[in-house]
Protein backbone atom coordinates (compact mmCIF):
# COMPACT_ATOMS: atom_id res chain seq x y z
CA UNK A 1 0.00 0.00 0.00
CA UNK A 2 1.72 3.52 -1.24
CA UNK A 3 1.19 6.59 1.34
CA UNK A 4 -0.58 8.51 -2.20
CA UNK A 5 -3.48 5.82 -2.06
CA UNK A 6 -3.98 5.61 1.94
CA UNK A 7 -6.87 7.61 3.32
CA UNK A 8 -5.03 9.45 5.98
CA UNK A 9 -8.32 8.76 8.43
CA UNK A 10 -7.89 4.86 7.85
CA UNK A 11 -11.71 4.87 7.45
CA UNK A 12 -12.09 1.49 5.37
CA UNK A 13 -10.24 -0.14 8.19
CA UNK A 14 -11.96 1.33 10.75
CA UNK A 15 -15.19 0.28 8.52
CA UNK A 16 -13.43 -3.60 8.36
CA UNK A 17 -13.60 -3.43 12.05
CA UNK A 18 -16.63 -2.42 13.02
CA UNK A 19 -17.51 -5.32 10.61
CA UNK A 20 -15.42 -7.82 12.39
CA UNK A 21 -16.94 -6.98 16.10
CA UNK A 22 -20.18 -6.94 14.83
CA UNK A 23 -19.53 -10.21 13.59
CA UNK A 24 -17.74 -10.95 17.22
CA UNK A 25 -20.96 -9.59 18.52
CA UNK A 26 -23.02 -12.31 16.26
CA UNK A 27 -20.57 -14.82 17.11
CA UNK A 28 -21.49 -14.69 21.11
CA UNK A 29 -25.38 -13.83 20.53
CA UNK A 30 -25.08 -17.26 18.39
CA UNK A 31 -23.11 -19.00 20.96
CA UNK A 32 -26.25 -18.05 23.48
CA UNK A 33 -28.54 -18.93 22.14
CA UNK A 34 -27.18 -22.37 20.89
CA UNK A 35 -26.59 -23.06 24.83
CA UNK A 36 -30.55 -23.84 25.40
CA UNK A 37 -31.73 -25.44 22.02
CA UNK A 38 -32.52 -28.75 20.54
CA UNK A 39 -30.17 -30.01 17.86
CA UNK A 40 -32.10 -28.99 14.62
CA UNK A 41 -32.41 -25.88 15.77
CA UNK A 42 -28.38 -25.25 16.10
CA UNK A 43 -28.26 -26.05 12.57
CA UNK A 44 -30.46 -23.62 11.71
CA UNK A 45 -28.77 -20.96 13.85
CA UNK A 46 -25.49 -21.62 12.38
CA UNK A 47 -27.11 -20.79 9.02
CA UNK A 48 -27.77 -17.80 10.00
CA UNK A 49 -24.43 -17.16 11.74
CA UNK A 50 -22.77 -18.29 8.04
CA UNK A 51 -25.29 -15.77 6.05
CA UNK A 52 -23.88 -13.06 8.10
CA UNK A 53 -20.24 -14.11 8.03
CA UNK A 54 -20.27 -14.18 4.52
CA UNK A 55 -21.99 -10.87 4.33
CA UNK A 56 -19.13 -9.46 6.34
CA UNK A 57 -16.26 -11.16 4.52
CA UNK A 58 -17.67 -9.72 1.09
CA UNK A 59 -17.89 -6.34 2.74
CA UNK A 60 -14.33 -6.40 4.57
CA UNK A 61 -13.23 -7.27 0.81
CA UNK A 62 -15.36 -4.36 -0.84
CA UNK A 63 -14.07 -2.07 1.85
CA UNK A 64 -10.40 -2.78 0.35
CA UNK A 65 -10.58 -1.38 -2.53
CA UNK A 66 -9.07 1.92 -3.57
CA UNK A 67 -12.18 3.46 -4.21
CA UNK A 68 -15.01 1.71 -1.75
CA UNK A 69 -17.87 1.78 -3.16
CA UNK A 70 -21.10 2.40 -0.15
CA UNK A 71 -22.67 -0.71 1.03
CA UNK A 72 -25.27 -1.46 -1.01
CA UNK A 73 -29.04 -1.80 0.36
CA UNK A 74 -28.93 -5.27 -0.10
CA UNK A 75 -26.28 -5.81 2.21
CA UNK A 76 -27.92 -3.87 5.29
CA UNK A 77 -31.06 -5.73 4.61
CA UNK A 78 -29.15 -9.09 4.61
CA UNK A 79 -27.32 -7.98 7.56
CA UNK A 80 -30.31 -7.09 9.36
CA UNK A 81 -32.21 -10.00 7.88
CA UNK A 82 -29.73 -12.50 10.15
CA UNK A 83 -29.97 -10.40 13.37
CA UNK A 84 -33.72 -10.49 13.08
CA UNK A 85 -33.80 -14.27 11.99
CA UNK A 86 -31.50 -14.71 15.53
CA UNK A 87 -34.58 -13.07 17.66
CA UNK A 88 -37.49 -14.67 15.92
CA UNK A 89 -35.73 -18.24 16.51
CA UNK A 90 -35.39 -17.01 19.97
CA UNK A 91 -38.72 -16.23 20.70
CA UNK A 92 -39.46 -19.56 19.31
CA UNK A 93 -37.79 -21.12 22.02
CA UNK A 94 -39.18 -19.04 24.80
CA UNK A 95 -42.55 -19.79 23.73
CA UNK A 96 -42.18 -23.52 22.79
CA UNK A 97 -39.05 -24.26 25.66
CA UNK A 98 -37.95 -27.62 24.75
CA UNK A 99 -37.59 -30.27 27.36
CA UNK A 100 -34.72 -31.35 29.25
CA UNK B 1 -45.72 10.56 4.67
CA UNK B 2 -44.63 10.96 1.58
CA UNK B 3 -41.35 10.97 2.39
CA UNK B 4 -41.57 7.65 4.27
CA UNK B 5 -43.16 5.76 1.74
CA UNK B 6 -40.37 6.94 -0.61
CA UNK B 7 -37.89 5.75 1.99
CA UNK B 8 -40.07 2.16 1.68
CA UNK B 9 -39.88 1.65 -1.91
CA UNK B 10 -35.90 1.68 -1.45
CA UNK B 11 -35.80 -0.88 0.84
CA UNK B 12 -37.46 -3.21 -1.95
CA UNK B 13 -35.95 -1.05 -5.07
CA UNK B 14 -32.18 -0.60 -3.73
CA UNK B 15 -30.70 0.38 -7.13
CA UNK B 16 -33.36 3.67 -7.34
CA UNK B 17 -30.99 5.09 -4.55
CA UNK B 18 -28.21 6.03 -7.36
CA UNK B 19 -31.16 8.08 -8.94
CA UNK B 20 -31.16 10.59 -6.52
CA UNK B 21 -28.63 13.73 -6.16
CA UNK B 22 -24.77 12.94 -5.94
CA UNK B 23 -23.06 10.29 -4.18
CA UNK B 24 -21.31 11.57 -1.33
CA UNK B 25 -17.53 11.08 -0.29
CA UNK B 26 -17.13 7.57 0.46
CA UNK B 27 -15.74 8.58 4.10
CA UNK B 28 -19.18 10.02 5.16
CA UNK B 29 -20.47 6.84 3.20
CA UNK B 30 -18.04 4.55 5.25
CA UNK B 31 -19.26 6.49 8.39
CA UNK B 32 -23.11 6.14 8.14
CA UNK B 33 -22.35 1.93 7.48
CA UNK B 34 -20.13 1.96 10.86
CA UNK B 35 -23.34 3.40 12.05
CA UNK B 36 -25.33 1.29 10.68
CA UNK B 37 -23.32 -1.85 12.54
CA UNK B 38 -23.07 0.36 15.52
CA UNK B 39 -27.17 -0.53 15.74
CA UNK B 40 -26.63 -4.01 14.61
CA UNK B 41 -24.40 -4.50 17.25
CA UNK B 42 -26.89 -3.27 19.55
CA UNK B 43 -29.50 -5.07 18.10
CA UNK B 44 -27.68 -8.23 18.87
CA UNK B 45 -26.47 -7.19 22.69
CA UNK B 46 -30.67 -6.95 23.12
CA UNK B 47 -31.44 -10.60 21.56
CA UNK B 48 -28.15 -11.77 23.63
CA UNK B 49 -29.92 -9.98 26.51
CA UNK B 50 -33.05 -12.03 25.90
CA UNK B 51 -31.37 -15.43 25.40
CA UNK B 52 -29.91 -14.56 28.69
CA UNK B 53 -32.93 -13.58 30.50
CA UNK B 54 -34.70 -16.96 29.50
CA UNK B 55 -31.35 -19.05 30.38
CA UNK B 56 -30.05 -17.58 33.24
CA UNK B 57 -32.97 -16.81 35.84
CA UNK B 58 -34.48 -20.32 35.69
CA UNK B 59 -36.23 -19.83 39.34
CA UNK B 60 -38.30 -16.93 37.93
CA UNK B 61 -42.35 -17.35 36.58
CA UNK B 62 -42.49 -18.64 33.63
CA UNK B 63 -44.80 -15.57 32.63
CA UNK B 64 -42.03 -12.92 34.17
CA UNK B 65 -39.28 -14.49 32.61
CA UNK B 66 -41.37 -14.67 28.97
CA UNK B 67 -42.08 -11.33 29.27
CA UNK B 68 -38.77 -9.82 29.80
CA UNK B 69 -37.10 -11.88 27.33
CA UNK B 70 -39.58 -11.75 25.02
CA UNK B 71 -39.71 -7.71 25.42
CA UNK B 72 -35.42 -7.57 24.95
CA UNK B 73 -35.87 -9.66 21.75
CA UNK B 74 -38.65 -7.30 20.29
CA UNK B 75 -36.15 -4.54 20.82
CA UNK B 76 -33.93 -5.80 19.81
CA UNK B 77 -35.75 -6.64 15.78
CA UNK B 78 -36.82 -2.82 16.46
CA UNK B 79 -33.66 -2.24 16.53
CA UNK B 80 -32.46 -4.01 13.21
CA UNK B 81 -35.13 -2.35 11.48
CA UNK B 82 -34.30 0.76 12.56
CA UNK B 83 -30.56 0.23 11.77
CA UNK B 84 -31.60 -0.32 8.17
CA UNK B 85 -34.17 2.60 8.11
CA UNK B 86 -31.93 4.85 9.23
CA UNK B 87 -29.15 4.30 7.09
CA UNK B 88 -31.15 4.44 3.93
CA UNK B 89 -32.41 7.91 4.71
CA UNK B 90 -28.64 9.13 6.30
CA UNK B 91 -27.76 8.01 2.60
CA UNK B 92 -30.26 9.70 1.01
CA UNK B 93 -30.17 12.76 2.66
CA UNK B 94 -26.13 12.89 1.92
CA UNK B 95 -27.03 12.45 -1.80
CA UNK B 96 -29.19 15.02 -1.94
CA UNK B 97 -27.46 17.59 0.32
CA UNK B 98 -29.89 18.12 2.83
CA UNK B 99 -29.93 17.77 6.93
CA UNK B 100 -29.26 14.54 8.59
CA UNK B 101 -32.84 12.88 9.75
CA UNK B 102 -33.30 13.74 13.92
CA UNK B 103 -34.94 10.35 15.62
CA UNK B 104 -36.48 9.96 18.52
CA UNK B 105 -36.04 6.28 18.68
CA UNK B 106 -32.44 6.17 20.66
CA UNK B 107 -34.40 7.96 23.73
CA UNK B 108 -37.35 5.67 23.07
CA UNK B 109 -34.70 2.90 23.48
CA UNK B 110 -33.38 4.36 25.92
CA UNK B 111 -36.46 4.48 28.58
CA UNK B 112 -37.29 0.88 27.49
CA UNK B 113 -34.12 -0.47 28.34
CA UNK B 114 -34.11 1.69 31.82
CA UNK B 115 -37.60 -0.09 32.05
CA UNK B 116 -36.50 -3.41 31.74
CA UNK B 117 -33.89 -3.31 34.15
CA UNK B 118 -35.88 -1.46 37.10
CA UNK B 119 -38.40 -4.84 36.15
CA UNK B 120 -35.33 -6.95 36.78
CA UNK B 121 -33.97 -5.46 39.86
CA UNK B 122 -37.49 -5.65 41.39
CA UNK B 123 -38.14 -8.72 40.47
CA UNK B 124 -34.72 -10.17 41.62
CA UNK B 125 -34.80 -7.93 44.87
CA UNK B 126 -38.96 -9.42 45.62
CA UNK B 127 -38.31 -12.85 43.83
CA UNK B 128 -41.30 -13.35 41.83
CA UNK B 129 -40.57 -16.96 42.14
CA UNK B 130 -42.30 -19.48 40.40
CA UNK B 131 -44.19 -22.62 41.69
Amino acid sequence: MTTAGRDPGLQPERTRLAWRRTTLSYTVAALLAVKQVPLPVVSLIALTWLGFLRMAHRRVLGVGASRPRPLSLRGALAAAACTIALAVLAATMVLHPADG
Amino acid sequence: MNERLRTLRLWFAPTRIHDEGDTPDYRFSLANERTFLAWIRTALALIGGGFAVDQFLPELARGVRAGLALALLAAGVLCALRAVNHWVRCERAMRLGKDLPVSRFPTVLGLGVATVAVTMVVVVLFGWEGP
